[in-house]
């Protein structure tokens, strides 16, 4: 196996198995299941592969694979992944099959369908995360929104419309306006180097060049379309409609990776490609970030419906991304970047969690829970368990994360201000209030439902996916070096690149 | 006067549809099973047509005293007529059969009506545009009308002769003062004297009224009026073939007329272009989320598609028209799938166009839906899908002439559009059934619709080989 196809083979293994899909017959549903499932561990497989043979010293991209594509536009398919994209291509790649196995129950009609949207799916988010190439990259991430609609539209909760098609709406919105940046930016690069290029290898000697008025427009441009997928306070509303409209498999890709191109994208582009306008609007998206932070805390606090609640907490968690991202510190860059794997890690258990619950009793409402926790205890662990992690607890994933990002804050000269740090880490004390508060009301207490005595605990294949994630949980908490030490030489790049001195300019 | 092979060659596809009505006419007189041949001769005579244009694109020539261009880009506008024409022959098949509304004249119409466009998109002389104008257009009115027991046809037909004959009036009086102030018709003299005309208020009126009157024929706002009537009083084949074929052969016109004028100076013509550029892809995106008929709502789609393309003109590079002419390509085949699909559910005597119709589409016509998601999927510009990089080309051409607020009111357009072709989305997969009417797909139709999403995706997949041939000629 040539090194540098490997990226090739996980992009195009679940698009394979997309197509493959199609000659199965609708009824052959554990077949289905069965080859969905299978086609997906095979891909995680060839990203263990990848990450075996990745070198964490080399800040470079490597498993680089260029083919040209569309010659006049010197658009190529260019892929090829550093210590970045690497934690997220192992997260997406391990989240799917789990997605997959948790929706086993769950959906029940038009299973061929769903499995070849979910595979799509996972071919859309590689993509996003290894194209070296703005054009290729954006087609990924405009692809992507085909399968994510039709999931949350078609296997949805009762507003699904609704929310389908606000996300759509809004996603899209945002990327057209970065589809004009983007153009821009080519055209300008060939005044530069004499081509039109959209190659991000290129580009970031160019972007940096540009003069700062193009350069503010450009990263606005960017950074729209990416802070609404992350989302951002206060372009977040369309989140918590499709978090609690999508089914639990939709809900758990969602937190789990689609919010992470947001964040992705922001460290990928907005940084090297327009440093000094990110210099210059670090400190009000960093004060979006702290708002998003005590803003999405406070409403998951009053919030009735347990989806909801875990949808507003994702709002907070990735403002917590978003400010370690705009204090630009080592510190603060790494401890992003492994919130973003704890994120998905936590959020995805918790969604996949209250997923195992509503299945069982078809409500999420809160207030008709209450002492299951003798009913059901390995639940009742499993979500004591998800839930610390998603507080921070010392000892589990979420404290690294958080950690590191208030410390790179509290010391960062862009941000040059402690108040960053002490409102976000308020925002620390409010998860634990407005978890631990519905923790509380679902599990202890008396059991004031009927309906809930008869709730069964978890089958041995939901005890497999919590487990599968709670490794992650448990490792990162104890041991983050493993995956720190992936990413390091990487986020020290993007530092030097946005430290770096600006380049001569160049006039339009 | 033909006087080599080379000339001959060139204007064989010309000779080949020419000859192609006229066995035609012979056909439906003589024969008592017409209505099964004549379809199927017409595909022949289109495919031949088409496969010879796009064959001997690169044998570049100007025939016929200087009146033709052969080869280059009007071969491949002349492959998209073809194309295009035969595809609507494959779905009139069975939609007449349906309707029950058999005229021989309609494929002998339809074979004449591209032989009008190749004549706009190969001029070198306004007058050849204006031949090749009228015999599109007569036709156009005819077909707009043909089923003439149906009360809005004939409203649609009148409505379309009154406006196109205004349309073409401004087009006549715009080349009269062309003609007044050059002194000449030829494209290329009129082209080497605009250093000396282009100060000239006669000429530049004339060059601005003929702008006018095809602004009418390619459907911009506000010259818009007729679209949505007479493509919802037309057959739905028909239609289709207006709103791709006849906005493609006007922009060839325009493309043939003007492109040589608008590398050189487009700023005397860009204020005009831009307004109704904007006010086409605003007016098209908003007023069609309101249409709660498919095919009033792709009549304004078309309006904003014609938007974007003039985005493309008024960028004035090469970039710009050969951005308009992949996007006119896309566009053919886009807009005919999703016609070609309306034409299939419309049910006997205008039932079945309305939205609420595609509810709940996907479980009794699975295929139909796949189909029709993809032509919404790119007519909305979406990667991977042909549509997509249409818009992309034409705001790259935008860009790179220093009209980055023109792309951005294209991107904003655009998302506003989402909203209603997705909407057709929702309804067939996420709504359920309302109105259990029985879809009869006929094999031809889906065949002709099938082609048409095979060819959004192989222009999405591999649009470089297209728009290299397509640079190449200009």
């Amino acid at each position: 196996m040539e090194t540098n196809q490997l990226l090739s083979y996980i992009l195009f293994t679940p698009f394979v198995g997309a197509l493959l899909l199609l000659v199965f017959q609708r009824d052959q549903e554990e077949q289905i299941r069965f080859f969905g499932l299978a086609i997906s561990v095979i891909t995680f497989i060839i990203s263990l592969v990848v990450y075996s043979k990745f070198e964490p010293q080399n800040p470079n991209f490597q498993f680089v694979q260029k083919i040209p594509w569309i010659s006049s536009l010197n658009v190529s398919y260019h892929v090829g992944i550093d210590g970045l994209s690497m934690l997220l291509l192992l997260l997406t790649t391990f989240i799917t099959p789990l997605t997959l196995l948790s929706s086993w129950k769950s959906i029940n009609k038009n299973i061929k369908e769903f499995t070849i949207f979910m595979l799509l799916l996972e071919v859309g988010m590689v993509g996003v995360f290894v194209s070296l190439d703005l054009f290729l990259f954006y087609i990924f991430w405009e692809a992507m929104l085909i399968p994510m609609y039709f999931i949350i539209g078609i296997w949805g909760g009762p507003k699904r419309i609704y929310a389908s098609v606000k996300f759509f709406v809004f996603t899209m919105f945002g990327s057209l306006l970065m589809l004009v940046a983007i153009i821009w930016l080519a055209v300008s690069a060939g005044a530069v180097v004499g081509h039109f290029t959209t190659d991000i290898v290129e580009l970031y000697s160019i972007g940096p060049a540009a003069a700062k008025n193009y350069q503010n427009w450009m990263f606005l441009a960017f950074t729209l379309s990416f802070a609404i997928k992350v989302p951002l306070f206060p372009l977040h509303t369309w989140l918590p409609d499709a978090h609690v409209e999508a089914p639990t498999a939709g809900s758990i890709i969602l937190a789990a990776v689609l919010l992470k191109m947001g964040t992705y994208g922001l460290i990928r582009f907005c940084l090297p490609l327009f440093p000094s306008a990110a210099m210059t609007f670090a400190p009000y998206i960093s004060v979006l970030a702290v708002i998003g932070i005590i803003y999405g805390a406070l409403v998951a606090m009053v919030q009735k419906d347990m989806k909801k609640l875990v949808a507003y907490s994702s709002v907070a968690h990735l403002g917590f991304v978003v400010l370690g991202i705009f204090a630009m510190t080592q510190e603060s860059m790494q401890g992003a970047i492994i919130q973003m794997v704890n994120h998905g890690l936590s959020t995805g258990a918790l969604f996949f969690l209250v997923g195992v619950i509503y299945e069982r009793t078809h409500t999420r409402e809160i207030s008709e829970y209450g002492g299951i926790a003798k009913i059901v205890p390995l639940f009742a662990v499993a979500f004591m368990f998800a839930s610390l992690s998603s507080i921070g607890l010392p000892g589990l994933n979420g404290f690294i994360g958080e950690f590191l990002i208030l410390l790179g804050s509290f010391k960062s000269p862009v941000l040059n201000s402690w108040w960053y740090t002490i409102f976000a880490a308020s925002g620390v004390i409010f998860a634990a209030v407005y978890l631990l508060w519905m923790y509380q009301r679902v599990v202890f207490g008396e059991v004031k439902n009927p309906k809930m005595e008869k709730l069964t605990d978890m089958a041995p294949r939901e005890i497999f996916i919590f487990g599968a994630m709670a490794v992650f949980i448990v490792w990162i908490g104890v041991y983050p070096n493993t995956f720190l030490k992936i990413s390091d030489r990487s986020t020290a790049k993007v530092i030097l690149q946005v430290n770096a001195p600006p380049p001569v300019n160049i006039s339009n | 006067m033909i006087n080599d092979f080379q000339e001959f060659n060139g204007i064989l596809p010309f000779i080949i549809l020419g000859a192609g009505i006229l066995v035609s006419v012979l056909i439906e007189i003589y024969s008592s099973k017409s209505e099964k041949l004549l379809p199927w001769f017409s595909i022949l005579v289109f495919l031949a047509a088409g496969f010879h244009s796009l064959y001997y694109a690169a044998n570049i020539k100007v025939v016929m005293q200087n009146m033709l261009l052969t080869g280059g880009v009007p071969n491949i506008f002349h492959f998209v007529f073809n194309i295009g024409a035969a595809i609507v022959c494959l779905l009139s098949i069975d939609y007449i059969k349906k309707h029950g509304t058999y005229f021989g004249e309609y494929y002998i119409l339809l074979q004449a009506s591209v032989l009008g466009m190749m004549c706009m998109a190969g001029a070198k002389d306004l007058f050849m545009i204006f031949l090749g104008l009228e015999i599109m257009s007569v036709c156009f009115y005819a077909l707009a009308g043909l089923n003439r027991k149906k009360l809005n046809a004939n409203e649609a037909s009148l409505k379309y002769f009154l406006l196109g004959a205004f349309a073409t009036g401004f087009i006549v009086y715009g080349i009269a003062l062309i003609y007044g102030s050059a002194q000449t018709t030829s494209i290329d003299m009129i082209t080497a004297l605009f250093p000396l005309l282009y100060k000239n208020i006669i000429f530049i009126t004339g060059v601005i009224l003929f702008l006018i009157g095809f602004s009418f024929k390619i459907a911009a706002f506000p010259f818009h009026m007729w679209v949505p009537d007479v493509y919802e009083g037309s057959a739905t084949t028909i239609a289709g073939l207006f709103s791709t074929g006849g906005k493609a052969a006007a922009f060839s016109a325009i493309i043939a007329a003007l492109s040589a004028i608008f590398r050189s100076s487009i700023h005397t013509f860009l204020p005009y272009l831009a307004a109704i550029s904007v006010l086409s892809m605003l007016f098209g995106s908003i007023v069609a989320i309101s249409q709660s008929n498919i095919k009033r709502m792709l009549a304004y789609s078309s309006i904003a598609h014609a938007g974007y393309m003039i985005i493309g003109l008024a960028a004035g590079n090469s970039e710009g028209i050969a951005g308009v002419i992949f996007y006119l390509t896309a566009y053919t085949f886009m807009n005919l799938g999703a016609f070609g699909i309306v034409s299939l559910i419309e049910g006997t005597g205008e039932t079945n166009l309305e939205l609420s119709s595609y509810a709940g589409l996907a479980d009794r016509s699975p295929v139909l839906a796949v189909l029709l998601s993809v032509f919404m999927f790119a007519l909305a510009g979406l990667p991977p899908f042909a549509g997509f990089f249409g818009k992309y080309y034409v705001f790259i051409a935008a860009v790179k002439a220093n009209l980055t607020w023109l792309a951005i009111v294209g991107v904003i357009s655009s998302a506003i559009s989402v909203y209603f072709y997705i909407r057709i989305i929702v309804l067939m997969y996420f709504r359920e059934t309302q109105n259990e009417f029985e879809i009869n797909i006929s094999n031809t139709g889906l065949l002709a619709v099938f082609i048409s999403c095979m060819l959004v995706i192989i222009l999405g997949i591999t649009p470089g080989s297209v728009i290299n041939m397509i640079a190449s000629f200009l």
